[in-house]
């Protein structure tokens, strides 16, 4: 995996966890307007880095913001368990 | 439905291999508190939930759970790549190789298969929270008897971070708790 990729996922790992946790957060505390802000500005982070992500090192998701290139490579990225962190 | 995203939640880094540690891990693979169960028993119970705030946080925190599976899974993986036959007979694999052969299993540590009897669904939202706020305090417990089980810098960054989770899903099951028994303490029915 090249060394940029590593740092974008890593970016992407980070913004990814903080939108999750304001979202459990936000499930018990759906009128926490400052929450409610940090989640919006962390999901833009994560769909800005997402968007990044796909373009230069291939897709996330079967669908996400660049379709998978042809031939197939959905299958051709290294698996989650198979990277080097 | 679910959308799967090629990453993991948190990045799963090991020094060395470890036959040992790969076998211990099992626990929150295939154990009676680990990542399967807790996945399975949060996204079962959904469904006979009264509140909003409860469904939605069994939702995604059984969610999470599943990302947790992954990063024990990836642990396992990493802890037993290249690793010689000779050596997993040696430190206690050998068992689970006549079986599984290299396969990664739902079974506990002792080779005890994953069973729906470690989970329950009561349909009582009050037993059913405060069934997983003690799975989420078990869970915790076990992350914190495997940190003391290893000296691996890198895996008990990993094992820290599952362990931290396991306390903040405990923080949200308790504030849904509370939600639901001032919704059913409204409704008056008993």
């Amino acid at each position: 995996m090249h060394m940029r990729c590593k740092e974008l996922l890593s970016e992407l790992m980070e913004w990814s966890f903080v939108q999750l946790e304001l979202g459990l957060y936000l499930d018990t505390h759906p009128e926490d307007l400052e929450a409610y802000n940090d989640y919006i500005n962390a999901c833009d982070k994560v769909n800005h880095l997402k968007r990044e992500y796909e373009a230069y090192c291939g897709a996330l998701s079967v669908c996400g913001y660049t379709p998978v290139q042809y031939p197939w490579g959905w299958i051709e990225t290294p698996w989650p368990w198979e990277i080097e962190y | 439905m679910w959308i799967y995203e090629k990453k993991l939640q948190y990045p799963i880094r090991v020094s060395k291999p470890d036959v040992k540690m790969a076998k211990y891990l099992l626990t929150q693979y295939g154990g009676p508190d680990g990542e399967l169960s807790a996945a399975l028993r949060y996204m079962n119970q959904r469904y006979s939930m009264p509140t909003k705030k409860a469904k939605g946080l069994l939702t995604d925190i059984g969610t999470e759970e599943l990302a947790h599976l992954e990063m024990i899974a990836t642990m396992i993986y990493k802890l037993l790549k290249d690793v010689p036959l000779e050596v997993l007979k040696r430190e206690g694999l050998g068992g689970h190789y006549a079986v599984h052969n290299s396969a990664l299993f739902y079974v506990d540590p002792n080779g005890v298969p994953w069973t729906a009897t470690y989970i329950q669904a009561q349909g009582d939202p009050v037993s059913d929270l405060t069934e997983d706020m003690a799975a989420e305090q078990k869970a915790r417990q076990a992350y914190e008897q495997l940190i003391q089980l290893t000296d691996d810098p890198l895996l008990k960054d990993g094992l820290r971070f599952l362990r931290e989770r396991e306390v903040v899903h405990f923080q949200r099951f308790g504030e849904a708790l509370n939600d639901v028994q001032g919704f059913l303490n409204s409704k008056k029915y008993y």
